[in-house]
């Protein structure tokens, strides 16, 4: 029964008939540009948010006022002005274009060739598109199939005011408000986002995705997100989409924090492929800034991260695993692709706390033009964590010769019986082999996806079936010009 | 069925082929021989299209098609097949599945139904098992760490598979074993019919003993300066090229 739900739920989702049209107020009502106090405070007010909320943001505002911009990082990034960014304008947050026709040719081409609807471009390019789907109608059949077993699939915004105890719990006890710049930023302005939980000895019926959330619209800029696991039960949520996304908002600065409690197992998977600028001039992309985190709190559990980022002008993210449970397990199945003037500083880090816990790491890092693609991990045991193990294998493929790729990996040892392991290596996709296989009759295309699905197939095949076959199109796609 | 006129084709800036003509009619085998570095290579490299030698002369017809104007995935369809002299390995991509997928390439441009992966199982291990290979080439990564005499018999597999009309062998006898050489020759010969032509570059007059030539050519600086029958290249073993090189 539950297994035959849960194919029509995917078929569903891959489809994608949903469409949005669903915010519940009209008003479009917006702050004025900077950011002070008095912000933060009308952004609390705004969404009626209770008072605990207001103190949250509040000392998270406080706490950024006392920190610097980081520049650590191997990028090259523009100053950004924090006095010249809007932080409310709800519900229609985002500037609708007017036709299909303002959306720039490049994503439209994309769309074709991945044979994304006419309607669901419009969505995602964030054109203006009449609320006459039945979103709602799939929205809340999801939300009330899944309220029968317990599980709660909302807004954010709705968490907080209908489920304080768990929010008060555990939000900001993975990253906290103190963690980084933007880690308090978005602690201080966030606009909404997405937050489960998943009840004890329960096995989520269907994958979740941001699709099927209530009120997704104009979460983007400061997304939150929480994802809480109890004990014994077990979620995979899937996290944007392979078609382009175009944003005419600059910053992203999210966050998603993950809760596993004992013998809990949480799959968390993200295909990104925001707006990355003008091919030629690297202008007007997306700054992909992102902080996401997962404790295992519990013996035994799991938390598994899967990204694809092939889209931004600037990817900055390390989904990380603070391993607290004895036994607990994190992964990291990373591919990042850069072009054009792309650049990517990415990675994970993984904290070993609890006894016996185990970390994988596998990254792929690909190249091409005149990108920048670093990956940057850090393997930390400490003293007691007995019997710690790590396996990190980081992998870069160039194509052409004046991209780069860079490898940064951090290793902290506390404890002497941990075995940390770690491989690499660099490779090129040449002329020679694309040649070999046209010989063989092969077309160019269907060679450079051929080898990039062998190069990334380890991450691939961590991926929900459907996802992986339109991350292969997607990569493939975005390297058609680079080669040869 | 292949004609090459005049052909002049280089290197950046070096001109290595300098004129070869050569006119190969269906059903023929030619054998090819001359000194390191006089252009053999660059000649069949040329031929499938290699996109890092230009042609700066001269003409060459595949099937009364102007070959040089297809791109190289085209002449392979048509028929034209290059056993590598060095045969490029390609890490991560599973050999079988890449034999599977140039197969059915040749499939959809005749119009046929592509073969499943179990059909095209019972069909490689055909082919493999005639070939004396082990079934474990075909979880490898293509030519990935193969030995140069597996790498070269890999090619052969291909070739079998495929079935092109004009087959070009670079060297396929060298880094092969004695008994690999006649297995490898009997694949050869297989595929050498009435409709199916060869072109066999060699060092060697041993492998024109198991696969024998109507014509023998023997290049020097770019251009063919003498042909003749199976004669010349045991003439060659004997003389070698003091005598073609001598006189410019
Ligand atoms: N890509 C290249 N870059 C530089 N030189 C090249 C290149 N390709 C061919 N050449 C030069 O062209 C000449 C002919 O080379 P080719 O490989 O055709 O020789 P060959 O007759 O096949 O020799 P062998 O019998 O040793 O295989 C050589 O001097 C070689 O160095
Ligand atoms: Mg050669």
């Amino acid at each position: 029964m539950a297994g035959q739900d849960k194919k029509q739920d995917i078929s569903e989702l891959t489809k994608r008939e949903y469409k949005y049209g669903f915010t519940t107020d009209i008003e479009a009502d917006v702050l004025p540009k900077g950011l002070n106090e008095g912000t933060v405070r009308a952004i609390g007010a705004k969404k009626n948010e209770p008072d605990y909320m207001l103190e949250f943001r509040l000392a998270a505002y406080r706490q950024w006022l006392t920190m610097k911009h980081p520049d650590w990082a191997h990028l090259k990034i523009e100053p950004i002005d924090f006095q010249d960014i809007t932080y409310y304008s709800a519900p229609k947050k985002q500037e609708k274009l007017q036709s299909i026709d303002e959306v720039p040719p490049e994503i439209l081409k994309t769309f074709e060739k991945l044979g994304i609807p006419l309607m669901e471009q419009k969505r995602l390019s964030n054109v203006a598109v009449d609320a006459v789907f039945d979103s709602v109608s799939v929205a809340t059949t999801h939300q009330k199939k899944l309220a029968k077993q317990g599980i709660i699939f909302c807004s954010i915004s709705e968490a907080l005011r209908t489920h304080p105890e768990l929010v008060k719990k555990y939000l900001g006890s993975v990253v906290p408000i103190t963690d980084n710049f933007y880690a308090a930023l978005n602690s201080a302005v966030f606009s909404d986002g997405s937050f489960v939980y998943i009840p004890p000895d329960t096995k989520c019926p269907m994958e979740l995705s941001t699709y099927f959330r209530i009120n997704t619209e104009g979460a983007g800029q400061f997304e939150r997100t929480l994802i809480i696991c109890d004990k014994n039960s077990s979620v995979s949520y899937i996290e944007g989409c392979t078609a382009p996304s175009f944003d005419t908002r600059q910053l992203h600065a999210a966050i998603v924090e993950l809760v596993a409690l004992d013998n809990a197992d949480i799959k968390y998977s993200t295909v990104q492929n925001w707006f990355a600028g003008d091919p030629e001039t690297g202008k007007g992309g997306i700054y992909n800034f992102v902080v996401k985190r997962g404790k295992c709190l519990g013996v035994n559990s799991k938390i598994s991260w899967t990204q694809i980022e092939t889209g931004s002008a600037i990817t900055w993210k390390y989904p990380s695993c603070v391993l607290v449970g004895d036994g607990s397990q994190g992964e990291f199945y990373s591919v990042a692709l850069t072009t054009g003037h792309q650049q990517a500083d990415t990675g994970t880090r993984m904290i070993h706390i609890g006894k016996n816990t185990r970390s994988v790491i596998i990254s792929k890092g690909i190249s091409a033009d005149v990108a920048s693609n670093a990956y940057r991990g850090l393997v930390k045991v400490a003293s007691v964590a007995e019997g710690a193990r790590n396996y990190t294998q980081c992998d870069s493929m160039l194509v052409g010769d004046k991209c780069s790729a860079h490898t940064f990996p951090y290793i902290e040892v506390g404890n002497e019986n941990a075995q940390v392991e770690h491989e690499a290596s660099t490779s090129k996709i040449s002329e020679e082999q694309l040649l070999y296989f046209q010989q063989r009759g092969i077309g160019k295309e269907e060679a450079i996806r051929t080898i990039l699905n062998g190069f990334c197939k380890d991450v691939f095949n961590q991926l929900p079936m459907e996802f992986a076959v339109e991350a292969q199109k997607l990569l493939a796609l975005k390297l058609e010009h680079s080669v040869g | 069925m292949l004609e090459i006129k005049e052909l002049r084709a280089g290197y950046g800036e070096a001109e290595i082929l300098k004129g070869i003509s050569l006119t190969v009619k269906p059903g023929e085998i030619h054998g090819i021989m001359g000194p390191n570095g006089h252009g053999k290579s660059t000649m069949s490299k040329i031929l499938i299209g290699h996109p890092a030698y230009t042609v700066t002369g001269g003409g060459v017809t595949f099937n009364g098609k102007n070959l040089l104007e297809m791109p190289p995935e085209k002449r392979a369809l048509e028929g034209m097949f290059l056993a590598y002299q060095y045969p490029v390995e390609i890490p991560g991509v599973n050999n079988a599945e890449f034999l599977r997928m140039a197969y059915n390439e040749k499939r959809k441009h005749e119009k046929l139904e592509p073969v499943d992966p179990l059909d095209f199982d019972e069909l490689l291990n055909a082919k493999m098992k005639f070939l004396n290979m082990d079934s474990r080439f075909k979880e490898r990564a293509v030519n990935e760490g193969f030995s140069g005499g597996e790498k070269k018999k890999n090619e052969i597999l291909q070739m079998a598979l495929l079935e092109p009309k004009v087959a070009i062998l670079d060297e396929i006898d060298s880094g092969l074993d004695i008994d690999a050489l006649k297995v490898v020759a009997e694949g050869v010969n297989k595929l050498a019919g009435p409709g199916n032509s060869l072109l066999i570059i060699t060092h060697y007059p041993r492998i024109l003993q198991y696969i024998k030539p109507h014509h023998v050519h023997v290049l020097i600086r770019g251009n063919i300066v003498r042909s003749g029958g199976m004669d010349l290249a045991e003439e060659l073993e004997t003389t070698g090229y003091d005598s073609y090189l001598k006189g410019k």
